[in-house]
């Protein structure tokens, strides 16, 4: 049996009269890779950013190895996170946007060796040798003294991937990390985030338009529509072989424009 | 580097001083106004820094989550804004004692006027302050960073950047404003130029070094404000 990594009961998002996600259920493993596909505006980043904390929810529970993240227990009861209990529970959680989001006034090295110091309390001169490592590994090492506006999309966010990852998270959470780059420097991209789904087995739940990327990469296909999952399963399911109406809709779609 | 117009107009200035000091009696009220300068100055540099100082936490305060300090700057702003920097300097020098205040008239134009400069920069740094791009404070919030780090090294080095030409013109504002010190027993610059015009009736070279005096020390802020920006630039890799 695996250990069960997050777990989202009944999750209810609503903006206004607008319900945008509505009593999600979904549950991913340990180490399982995890990805979701779906229209615009079907509550894809709405389920990334209420797992970070960055929404509240309306409703329903959003667990993180089996513990509460938006509620903790006191006294038998649920009772509203605190700050402590977020930060907590944020540890175990490391986010690469789709705009990057790195310190525009901070070198790619201070990007990476910065958050962990001030964040986690390591040592400076720890955080600046696993940072320089992190870099290696993203083939951004001889960019370190740069600043992000010096970088291409592509090596802007192979350093957010390295200054998240320096940050030591169990889950990594991917909302279409290439949607922002040129066609040329995709592959740069989604070669290192391979790598971290095959070779260090992260725990991963990604958003991405690139399918057959998602296929590549995937345990397992979420297909979202309307804030619900209309169809989960193996890419060798729900790509090649939707069984529902509105995912096959959806992937010719998809295979056209492309 | 494009050559700023400070390098052409001290040279200039320095002329024009030296076509009075030469061919005029400007050797007769120079002395009363240099004087008047050295008040101007020592009335401005720390009323600016102050200024500074209470712009950033006002500024800040006017954000703050918790109720009480959002009010407390957001009254300090408005009554500040609201009320004239001579009525502030009034109330500070001849009011505040009736209460039982007593301050010098330095320290009330100091006040007076970083209190009411302030007022405005807090309001410069809270435009700041939210003009920095969401995705920064969500990068602060996934990241986990305290609410101090997130403040002093990730949103306000970035909102500061922002804030740098709203604050020039601000400074120069106060700079300008300190013209007002007179009221509170002082003489600047200004009230040494008009003491001394009673004295010596030269109105229009008194005047005219005068406005040539104010004209350059804001050329003096602007300069450093385009310094600032260009400094700031270069790293963020704006232009
Ligand atoms: N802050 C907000 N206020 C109001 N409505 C919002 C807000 N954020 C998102 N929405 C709405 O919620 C719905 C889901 O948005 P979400 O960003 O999750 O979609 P998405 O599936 O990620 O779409 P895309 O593929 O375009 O990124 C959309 O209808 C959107 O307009
Ligand atoms: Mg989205």
């Amino acid at each position: 049996m695996p250990n069960e990594k997050i777990r989202f009961e009944g999750v209810t998002k609503r903006y206004g009269a607008l319900t945008v996600l509505d009593k999600l259920d979904l549950s991913i493993n340990e180490g399982e890779v995890v990805t979701i596909i779906g229209p615009s505006g079907s509550g894809k980043t709405t389920v990334l950013r209420c797992l970070m904390t960055l929404e509240s929810i309306e409703d329903g529970v959003i667990r993180i190895d089996g513990e509460p993240l938006n509620m903790m227990e006191r006294d038998g009861t649920l009772v509203p996170a605190s700050t402590g209990h977020l930060r907590k529970m944020r540890r175990k959680l490391g986010m690469v946007f789709q705009s990057f989001n790195l310190f525009p006034h901070l070198t790619v090295l201070q990007n990476c060796a910065e958050p962990p110091v001030l964040a986690l309390g390591v040592k400076r001169d720890e955080a600046r040798k696993r940072a320089q490592e992190l870099l290696e590994m993203v083939g951004m090492s001889d960019k370190h003294a740069h600043y992000p506006a010096q970088l291409s999309g592509g090596q802007q966010q192979r350093v957010a991937i390295a200054r998240t990852l320096a940050m030591q998270p169990d889950i990594l959470v991917f909302d279409e990390p290439t949607s922002a780059l040129d066609p040329e420097t995709i592959e740069e991209v989604t070669s290192v985030i391979r790598a971290l789904a095959v070779k260090h087995s992260y725990t991963m739940l990604m958003v991405t338009h690139q399918i057959d990327f998602a296929h590549d990469i995937s345990d397992r296909i979420c297909f979202f529509d309307k804030g619900r999952i209309v169809e989960q399963g193996p890419p060798a399911a729900v790509i090649d072989a939707p069984s529902e109406a509105r995912t096959q809709q959806f992937l010719s779609k998809v295979a056209q424009a492309r | 580097m494009q050559r700023s117009p400070i390098v052409v107009l001290v040279p200039i200035a320095f002329l024009v001083g030296l076509y009075f000091a030469v061919f005029s009696s400007v050797a007769e009220f120079l002395p009363a106004l240099l004087n008047g300068l050295t008040v101007t100055i020592k009335v401005a540099v720390p009323s600016v820094l102050l200024a500074y100082l209470i712009s950033v936490v006002a500024g800040l305060g006017r954000l703050a989550p918790i109720g009480p300090v959002r009010w407390a700057s957001a009254i300090y702003i408005e009554v500040f804004r609201g009320v004239s920097l001579l009525v502030i300097l009034f109330w500070l020098y001849f009011v505040l004692p009736e209460f039982g205040l007593t301050m010098s008239a330095y320290t009330a134009a100091l006040l007076g006027i970083s209190l009411n400069a302030g007022a405005y920069g807090a309001e410069i740094v809270r435009g700041a302050v939210q003009a920095v791009p969401k995705g920064q404070y969500e990068a602060c919030t996934t990241l986990n960073y305290p609410v101090w780090h997130k403040y002093t090294r990730i949103i306000l080095p970035q909102a500061l950047v922002i804030a740098v030409p709203a604050m020039t013109n601000m400074t120069i504002e106060l700079l300008k404003g300190t013209a007002l010190v007179s009221a509170v027993t002082l003489v600047d610059l200004t009230a040494a130029g008009v003491r001394q015009n009673q004295m010596t009736y030269r109105t229009v070279e008194i005047f005219s070094v005068l406005a040539l005096i104010y004209f350059c020390l804001a050329q003096v802020v602007r300069f450093s404000g385009v310094r600032i920006e260009q400094f700031f630039n270069r790293h963020l890799g704006a232009d």
